[in-house]
């Protein structure tokens, strides 16, 4: 940032927003949207997997986080105890539930003077409660009221940050946050559940096969809107479709999509930002690719390939978000 | 009919014994105040469940809100609340009265002593203070000479730490003049005591303390650069790590300013610059939580990276304001503090409206002998150390610590003043054989910006271990909300 990128006014304005806090508060967004996603795919995987077809489900969970290397130099199998203990407790692990609720409390501290002081109490009670869980209850028998009890207080967060933040410029970023989490996270879902569930291709309509669509269905909290739509059966087509690109459901990728690029562009229209600008231009490609598609023809052209770019072009546009708003390299990398 | 304080004693203080001590609540005969006494009798009320209840619910609350500094162990991050007691200490509108005079008069004092040490330096000149404990002291900055501050004020925000003894006077017991601490805690407090004890409040009429944040904003706003019609503000600290952030935050949120770090900041053209999303945005006031000496790497620490490299030439320029100035710490220096009574005398012709305790430095061959002839009696601290850190209490002492202190006091006696061990005042405390004295200090917080404004009250600490003298939070020490009667 040079000098004659300097905001205009000479006097001080409420609105202004310090550059670390915008890259803290959308990283606390993502982290909360991030223990939100894990703890329903740990609750779904947990209920539905009790089967044959057990290790394959539990491995899932690793292969979303693309934690291969780092989940097996721990563990010799991907065990429903082995993948409790990585994703819920084991603070080494980065791409942990305790680890996330470090991140986000660290973030929120960080941004305490810009949010309310009943997200920063809630965000802190939630801490201190991650903090204290231990083994016993991860126990197979809990950890499905566990994992409620985690989305719940996720939920909560929401809840007290829609009915308590206020709407200035830090608004926009904490939904850009949010909304990029969730787009990655259900691309990440779909993408590795598709293919483990591929082979049941042969087992169409068997029980099993629905109930695994079911599950990957629940983990969005999107199965009874799914029957809505598509009352006549369950087809991994139909499913695949309605988790990417139904623009009703509130984790579709397409919806999340257009949430990024609305408050992005509030930044400019309501705040004057000019940063915004290359970031904007991804969503046309992003826009066409997914508006302008069916779900057969994503599929014919390559499902993952397609997920794959989608991701790239999310990882970009989060990319050019930091670097327009908040820059220096260093400090991108100590967020994540 | 007002019984008197002693006569009420029931339900909470039925055991109660201030040990000989100048008791904050229960007041010795003939100095009962009426105020005290309602509350007292409200309190004797209320049953030892009740208040350890409410003591509970307070310390959750405390924890849950965040209020709170960490403790690093390892690789653990301990947060841990600095304990609150919840029976408050209370102050008539008399005591009150000469508090803050005191407070002001003194915090008159040290600003004008600043502004002649780095000016024309006539109190050295005249011999009222040793020109060798100045020029001399490690607080004592040179980039600082003839460098004119505005409105001659160097020390924006003042913590005077005062007790009581035996019979009830108050006296200073330190000054802290760079960046005194805790004065969220006072507001936090009095939060907490207006959501758990609004029975024992109500219908008292206890001087507010929320308009903190409004003085210290509209103080800072006075220094800015003259042009400038609304400044923009910010709280440098060293960040989330530092065990004050909590404080921080609350003045930060208090004021609506940011809380910025040294890399949030840039030097150019002159000016300070924040970086914000819509580029380099301007700051006027730095109200600064962070040491002299890692506040500009160009100027004084150069490793520091807390700070801003060229700050101080921006400063010395115009550019921007600093709050506090910096080199204040010359002036509470535990050995200059020695000469305050004379200070004030000398640039006011006021006698100190609160008294020093006798204080005796180590440095001078008088002070050191009566010192070592003492030690058993005497409380020995070094001058340059704050938070209670190297001190010893005589007559709480072993034979070997007093002799192995002999000798480090020996070894270099400029390190170092005596004074008293004053027989702090005490006040009714929650504690695990129920409610028993402990020894009590306060410290109210002074504003200067054109004018000198004193927060009712003050930060009153505790010494939460029986019979312990040493109220600093890294000892043990608490908390008590501090009311001021109207």
């Amino acid at each position: 940032m040079s000098a004659s990128e300097r905001s205009e006014s000479l006097s001080s304005r409420p609105d202004r927003l310090l550059s670390r806090y915008a890259a803290c508060i959308v990283w606390l967004a993502r982290y909360m949207e991030r223990i939100e996603n894990l703890a329903r795919i740990l609750d779904v995987t947990e209920t539905f997997a009790r089967d044959d077809r057990d290790a394959r489900n539990w491995l899932s969970i690793v292969q979303i986080n693309a934690d291969e290397k780092r989940f097996f130099a721990k563990y010799p199998q991907a065990t429903a105890e082995a993948i409790s203990r990585f994703y819920v407790l084991d603070r080494d692990n980065p791409t942990s539930i305790a680890a996330a609720i470090g991140c986000a409390h660290e973030n929120a501290r960080t941004v305490r003077p810009l949010i309310s002081t009943e997200m920063w109490s809630q965000i802190n009670v939630f801490y201190n409660w991650v903090r204290q869980l231990g083994e016993s209850d991860i126990a197979p028998w809990r950890i499905s009221s566990l994992c409620a009890a985690l989305k719940e207080s996720c939920q909560l967060h929401s809840g007290i940050t829609e009915g308590t933040f206020f709407r200035d410029q830090g608004w926009s970023f904490y939904a850009m946050g949010k909304y990029l989490e969730r787009a990655d996270q259900i691309t990440r879902l779909v993408d590795i559940k598709y293919h483990t569930l591929l082979p049941s291709v042969q087992a169409v309509g068997s029980a099993l096969d629905v109930s695994q669509w079911n599950a990957l269905l629940r983990a969005g909290a999107g199965y009874h809107a799914f029957r809505r739509v598509c009352p006549r059966g369950m087809t991994p087509t139909a499913v695949v479709g309605f988790l990417l690109l139904n623009n009703s459901f509130p984790r579709s990728l397409v919806l999340c999509v257009q949430q990024v690029e609305w408050y992005l562009t509030q930044l400019r229209v309501r705040y004057g930002l000019r940063g915004g600008t290359r970031a904007l231009e991804h969503f046309d490609a992003l826009r066409s690719a997914l508006i302008d598609q069916s779900i057969e023809q994503i599929i014919g052209s390559g499902l993952h390939e397609f997920l794959d770019w989608v991701q790239q072009q999310l990882n970009r546009v989060y990319a050019e978000i930091a670097g327009a708003f908040w820059e220096t390299p260093q400090e991108q990398s100590q967020q994540q | 009919m007002t019984p008197s304080s002693a006569q009420m004693q029931g339900g909470l203080f039925q055991r109660y014994d201030a040990g000989g001590f100048f008791c904050e609540m229960m007041r010795p005969a003939g100095r009962s105040e009426a105020g005290i006494d309602l509350v007292v009798e409200r309190l004797a009320r209320m049953d030892l469940e009740d208040l350890r209840r409410r003591a509970n619910d307070a310390e959750r609350e405390l924890y849950n809100r965040g209020i709170t500094f960490t403790v690093y162990s390892d690789k653990n991050a301990i947060d841990r609340i600095l304990p609150f007691d919840l029976i408050p200490r209370i102050l008539s509108a008399a005591e009150w009265t000469q508090i803050e005079r005191g407070v002001i008069q003194r915090v008159t004092a040290i600003n004008l002593f600043l502004a002649d040490v780095y000016n024309r330096q006539r109190i050295l000149s005249d011999g009222v203070v040793p020109r060798e404990l100045v020029l001399g002291n490690v607080n004592f900055r040179p980039e600082m000479i003839e460098f004119k501050v505005p409105h001659g004020t160097y020390a924006h925000i003042c913590g005077i730490d005062i007790v009581r003894d035996e019979a009830g006077q108050f006296l200073v017991l330190e000054d802290n003049a760079r960046t005194p601490s805790g004065v969220s805690y006072v507001i936090e407090n009095r939060h907490m005591m207006l959501r758990l004890f609004s029975d024992v409040m109500s219908g008292l009429r206890v001087r507010s303390v929320e308009n903190y944040g409004m003085a210290l904003h509209q103080a800072l706003a006075e220094l800015s650069p003259q042009s400038v019609t609304d400044p923009q503000i910010v709280l440098l600290s060293p960040g989330i790590y530092n065990s004050a952030y909590f404080e921080h935050i609350f003045l930060a949120r208090e004021m609506g300013v940011p809380v910025v770090e040294g890399r949030d900041l840039v030097v150019e053209d002159g000016h300070v610059w924040m970086r914000t999303t819509a580029g380099l945005a301007p700051v006027h006031t730095i109200y600064r939580r962070i040491n002299d000496d890692y506040l500009d790497p160009s100027v004084f620490r150069p490793e520091s990276q807390l700070g801003l490299r060229g700050l101080m030439e921006v400063w010395r320029s115009g550019g921007v304001a600093i709050a506090n100035a910096v080199g204040t710490g010359v002036a509470d220096d535990k050995a200059i503090y020695a000469y305050m009574p004379r200070i004030i005398q000398y640039y006011l012709g006021e006698e100190p409206i609160l008294p020093n305790v006798e204080t005796r430095i180590c440095g001078e061959v008088d002070g050191l002998q009566y010192t070592l002839d003492h030690l058993e009696e005497l409380v020995v601290k070094p001058v340059g150390e704050s938070g209670g850190y190297g001190m010893i209490v005589g007559p709480h002492a072993s034979r070997q610590q007093i002799e192995d202190f002999r000798a480090k006091l020996k070894a270099n006696p400029a390190n170092y003043i005596s004074q008293p061990v004053v027989k702090l005042s005490v006040a009714p405390t929650l504690s695990p054989e129920g409610v028993a004295c402990r020894h009590v200090d306060l410290r109210p917080f002074a504003i200067t910006g054109e004018r000198t404004w004193v927060l009712p009250g003050g930060l009153t600490r505790v010494a939460l271990r029986q019979g312990s003298l040493v109220v600093n939070s890294s000892q043990g020490g608490g908390s008590k909300d501090t009311w001021v009667l109207e």
